[in-house]
C-alpha cells in the first residue's frame, strides 16, 4: 500500500468516527421524540393520515406496518416504470419498461438493494427516478432505521409490550434526518460538478469524427442478425456526442446516505456527472458511513451505556481496516499478464499505477479501492470503479465484505441490527462454554431470541447458496456469463451475494436483465431483506417483554475488548462456514491461475 | 390490518410527494442558481456552440491530438448517452487482446518512442467517458503531438502542465490532465 492509500484511509475513518457521535446523539434525541422545532410539520401530517402519534404498536403490528408501507412502495415504483411514457418529465420520451426488469427495479429500490438491471440514461425518465427512485432511497433507508431503533427500544425498554409507533419513527427519520442531510450533500456535490436539471439530453460537436461499427437496422429500427444470431454490424461515423442529463445531485446524496447505490447512470458513481472529482468521491463514501457509524452511538445512548455502543464500532471500523488495506494492497499491485505485455502499471507521483481496467484516472487505484470496500463493508453497492475488472483477491474481499451479512458498518439500520444480531450469537456461544444462561444488557437470551437470531443470520447464505446452485445448473443462468472460467462462477456468485444482502454493487459483466435474473434476484432481494426485518422485530419484541437483570459477577461484560474479540470472532465464524467453499471455487481459483500461470 | 391501510397509504403518498417532487425540484432551484454552470454539465462553449463538457472525455485519434482512455461504451467509443466499462476480468483473453490492439495502435503512431505506456492509457474506463489521463501518459504523447503539429516540445508541454490538476486538497485522489481541455488548447494555437 502507497504512502497515499494510508493517508486517505487514516483520513476517512478519522472524520467519519468524529462525526459519528454529534450525529449519533442527535438521533437518539430525535427518535426518543424530543425534537420540538419538528412538531408542527409532523402533527400536520400525523392528522392527514390518521395517526395518533402517542399510540404504540406492538411488534407485530409495527411488522405489518412496515411490511404494509415496503409493498406500496413496490406497486408505486413499478407503476411509475410501466406507465412513464405517458407521465411528464420525460423529454427523452423512454418507453414503458419491460414488465420483469421493472418488477426487478421495484423490489431492488425498496429493499435498499439498489441493484440495477437496466442502464438508467438509457432506461429511465426523470419521473420515475425522482418519484419512484429517489423516494425508494429514502424510505427504504427510513426502514431501516426505524427498524434497528425497534430493536433498541426492545433492549433499552423492560416489561413493555410495545416497540414504537411504526408510522412516527419512519416520519421522523424521512424528514429531519435523511432530507436535512442529504440537501446539504446535494449542494455540495452540484457545486464540485454533479448535474441538477430537468434538461432534454444536450448535443455537442466534437472536436474529431469518430468511426466506428454500428449495428445494422431494419425498416423497423431492429437489429440485423445472420442465421446464427450474431448482431450485423456496418461503419458508422459521427461528429456528435449526446450527453445524457437529469436531477443527479438530488438522488446522488441520498442515494449514498441511505447506502442506496443505486446510480442515475449505468456506471454509477463512476459517471463524471454522478463523480465528478475526488472531493465528490470523498464525500460520497463518508455519506455511506455516516449513518451507520452513528447509529452505534445512538444504540449506546438509548440504552443508557454508551460503551455498548463503542464496542460494535471498535469491532465493524477493526474489520474494515483489515479489508480496506486488503483491497488497496490488491489493487495498487496491478495485472501480472499486462506487465508481460510490458505495460507501465507502477505507481508514483505521475501516475497512480495498479490495475487500472474499468478504473477512473482521477480515482486511480487507491480511491478506487477504498470505495469498493466502503461500498461493500456498507450496504451501498454504489461503484465508482468496476469490480468485475478487480484483480481476483481484490474482487474477493468485496464479496466476503457482503458475505459477513453486511453487518460492517452495513447498511443504514440494518448494519446495526445484523450486528446486535450477531453480539446475541457471541453472548450465546460464551454462555455455552461457561455453562451459563447468557444474557445481553441485562436481558435473558432464551430459546426464542435464539431460534430468532438463527432465522436472521442463515436466511442470506441460504439463499446465497441455492440460488447460486440454481442459476449456475440452469441454461438461463450460464447464459447471462461474461467471463470464461473461474471468473464467470465469481459473477453469479457476486450476483446473489449482492442480491441476497441488499447491497447491490456487481460483476457487471453478467447480463442479469432477463427475466430469470431479473425474477431470481427479485426473490432473493425481498427475503433477503423482510426474512432479517420481521424475526428482528420479534426479537424485538420479545426482548421488551421481558424484566432487566441486574449484572452479576458471572455476566460478561458487553463493552471491553474481549467482547469485541468475541464478536469479530462470531462473524467471521458464521460467514467462513458459510462462504469458503463457494469462494474456492471463484476468486481464489482465479488469483492461482492469475499469479501461478496455467 | 385494514387499520393500518389508511396511514400506510397517507404517510406514503405524503412523503413521496416530500421527498420525490418537493426535494429534488428544491435542489434543481437552488443548485441553478448557486452553480448554474455545474448543474448544466460544466459545458464548453466555442464560438457560443457547445462542443463538449469539461467533465465528459472525447474520442481522439488523431496523432496531432492527445489520445484519452480506451471506452468500452457502445456502439460507439464515449457515448455519453451509454456510460460502461468493459467488466473484463484479470484473465479474461479478451482484455488482452484489447490491450494488444492499443499498444499496436500506440506504437504505429510513434515508432520512435520505446518507453513502456502507461496502463491507463491501454485500460478501458469505469465510465468509458474518462475526461481524463495521468500526467505520465500525457508525456508519453508529448513527442508525437509536438512533431504532428510542428511545435516545440517545450510549448506542448506547457500546455499540458496548464491543464493537469493535483491531487484536491493534497491527498485526494490522482494528479490528472485533462485531455479535451489540453486539445482544444492546442487547436487554438496557429498551426
Amino acid at each position: 500500500m502507497s504512502t497515499h492509500a494510508w493517508l486517505l484511509l487514516g483520513a476517512f475513518l478519522a472524520v467519519v468516527l468524529v462525526a459519528a457521535r454529534p450525529l449519533g446523539l442527535y438521533i437518539a434525541y430525535l427518535m426518543e421524540g424530543r425534537l420540538r422545532i419538528g412538531r408542527p410539520l409532523e402533527n400536520v401530517m400525523y392528522r392527514l393520515a390518521g395517526v395518533r402519534p402517542d399510540e404504540e404498536m406492538g411488534w407485530l403490528r409495527y411488522a405489518l406496518a412496515i411490511l404494509l408501507f415496503n409493498a406500496l412502495g413496490v406497486l408505486s415504483v413499478y407503476a411509475l416504470q410501466r406507465l412513464q411514457l405517458v407521465l411528464p418529465f420525460n423529454p427523452q420520451q423512454m418507453p414503458a419498461v419491460t414488465p420483469d426488469s421493472a418488477f426487478n427495479t421495484a423490489v431492488s429500490f425498496v429493499t435498499n438493494t439498489n441493484w440495477q438491471g437496466y442502464g438508467g440514461e438509457s432506461t429511465l425518465g426523470y419521473l420515475v427516478q425522482m418519484l419512484g427512485l429517489t423516494v425508494q432511497n429514502f424510505l427504504s433507508a427510513a426502514t431501516g432505521i426505524v427498524v434497528v431503533i425497534a430493536l433498541v427500544r426492545g433492549l433499552a425498554r423492560h416489561s413493555a409490550a410495545t416497540v414504537g409507533n411504526a408510522w412516527v419513527d419512519l416520519t421522523r427519520a424521512t424528514l429531519y434526518l435523511l432530507l436535512p442531510l442529504s440537501f446539504l450533500i446535494a449542494i455540495v456535490l452540484a457545486g464540485q460538478g454533479v448535474i441538477q436539471n430537468l434538461d432534454p439530453y444536450r448535443e455537442v460537436t466534437t472536436l474529431e469524427v469518430t468511426r466506428y461499427e454500428a449495428p445494422r437496422l431494419d425498416a423497423a429500427g431492429q437489429p440485423l442478425t445472420d442465421d446464427k444470431g450474431a448482431v450485423l454490424t456496418g461503419p458508422a461515423q459521427t461528429a456528435v456526442q449526446t450527453l445524457a442529463m437529469g436531477p443527479v445531485a438530488s438522488q446522488e446524496a441520498i442515494k449514498m446516505l441511505g447506502t442506496n447505490g443505486g446510480g442515475f447512470f449505468n456506471a454509477n458513481s463512476a459517471h463524471p456527472y454522478e463523480n465528478p472529482t475526488p472531493l465528490s468521491n470523498f464525500v460520497q463514501m463518508l455519506a455511506i458511513f455516516l449513518i451507520p457509524a452513528a447509529l452505534c452511538v445512538s444504540f449506546g445512548r438509548m440504552v443508557g451505556d454508551g460503551r455498548q455502543g463503542w464496542a460494535v464500532l471498535a469491532a465493524m471500523t477493526l474489520m474494515f481496516v483489515v479489508a480496506a488495506g486488503a483491497v488497496m494492497s490488491f489493487e495498487q499491485q496491478g495485472n501480472p499478464r499486462l506487465a508481460a505485455l510490458g505495460v507501465d502499471q507502477l505507481g508514483g507521483p505521475l501516475q497512480s499505477g495498479g490495475n487500472l481496467e474499468g478504473k477512473e484516472a482521477r480515482f486511480g487505484s487507491a480511491d478506487s479501492a477504498l470505495f469498493a470496500a466502503v461500498t461493500t463493508a456498507a450496504s451501498c453497492g454504489a461503484v465508482n470503479a468496476m469490480h468485475d475488472s478487480f484483480t481476483p483477491l481484490g474482487g474477493l474481499v468485496p464479496l466476503v465484505n457482503m458475505q459477513l451479512g453486511e453487518v460492517i458498518f452495513g447498511g443504514v439500520g440494518t448494519g446495526l441490527y445484523g450486528m446486535l444480531v450477531f453480539a446475541i450469537l457471541a453472548v450465546f456461544i460464551s454462555g455455552l462454554m461457561i455453562g451459563r444462561t447468557p444474557e445481553y444488557l441485562g436481558k435473558k437470551i432464551e430459546a426464542h431470541e435464539m431460534k430468532m437470531s438463527a432465522i436472521a443470520i442463515l436466511v442470506t447464505p441460504l439463499l446465497v447458496l441455492l440460488g447460486t446452485a440454481i442459476a449456475v445448473m440452469s441454461e438461463a443462468g450460464r447464459a447471462g456469463i461474461a467471463n470464461p472460467g473461474a471468473h464467470g462462477f465469481s459473477e453469479i456468485l457476486y450476483a446473489l451475494t449482492s442480491a441476497a444482502n441488499n447491497n447491490g454493487s456487481a460483476f457487471a459483466g453478467l447480463s442479469a436483465n432477463t427475466p430469470f435474473y431479473n425474477v431470481l434476484l427479485a426473490l432473493a432481494m425481498w427475503f433477503g431483506r423482510f426474512g432479517v426485518i420481521v424475526p428482528v422485530l420479534a426479537m424485538a419484541g420479545a426482548l421488551a417483554a421481558k424484566k432487566r437483570l441486574p449484572a452479576g459477577a458471572g455476566t460478561l461484560p458487553t463493552h471491553g475488548p474481549l467482547f469485541v474479540t468475541l464478536l469479530i470472532g462470531t462473524v467471521l465464524l458464521v460467514g467462513l462456514l458459510n462462504y469458503v467453499p463457494a469462494l474456492a471455487l471463484g476468486p481464489i481459483v482465479e488469483h492461482l491461475v492469475l499469479w501461478l500461470g496455467a | 390490518m385494514k387499520s393500518l391501510l389508511r396511514p400506510a397509504l397517507s404517510v406514503f403518498v405524503l412523503l413521496s410527494a416530500i421527498t420525490g417532487l418537493a426535494y429534488p425540484l428544491a435542489v434543481t432551484g437552488l443548485a441553478g442558481a448557486v452553480f448554474p454552470e455545474q448543474a448544466a454539465g460544466s459545458l464548453i462553449f466555442k464560438d457560443g456552440k457547445p462542443v463538449g463538457s469539461r467533465l465528459i472525455g472525447q474520442p481522439f485519434s488523431d496523432p496531432g491530438h492527445f489520445w484519452g482512455r480506451p471506452s468500452a461504451t457502445a456502439p460507439q467509443p464515449y457515448n455519453a448517452a451509454a456510460s460502461s466499462g468493459s467488466n473484463q476480468g484479470p484473465l479474461n483473453p479478451a482484455l488482452e487482446d484489447a490491450v494488444k490492439g492499443r499498444i499496436a495502435a500506440l506504437r504505429a503512431a510513434d515508432p520512435g518512442n520505446g518507453a513502456p505506456i502507461p496502463a491507463d492509457l491501454v485500460t478501458a474506463s469505469g465510465s468509458g467517458l474518462d475526461p481524463h489521463i495521468s500526467p505520465a501518459a500525457a508525456l508519453w504523447q508529448l513527442g508525437r503531438v509536438a512533431r504532428n503539429r510542428g511545435l516545440p516540445e517545450a510549448q506542448v508541454r506547457a500546455l499540458v502542465d496548464a491543464n493537469t490538476e493535483g491531487r484536491q486538497w493534497g491527498f485526494l485522489g490522482e494528479t490528472r490532465v485533462n485531455v479535451l481541455a489540453l486539445n482544444l488548447a492546442l487547436d487554438a494555437l496557429k498551426r
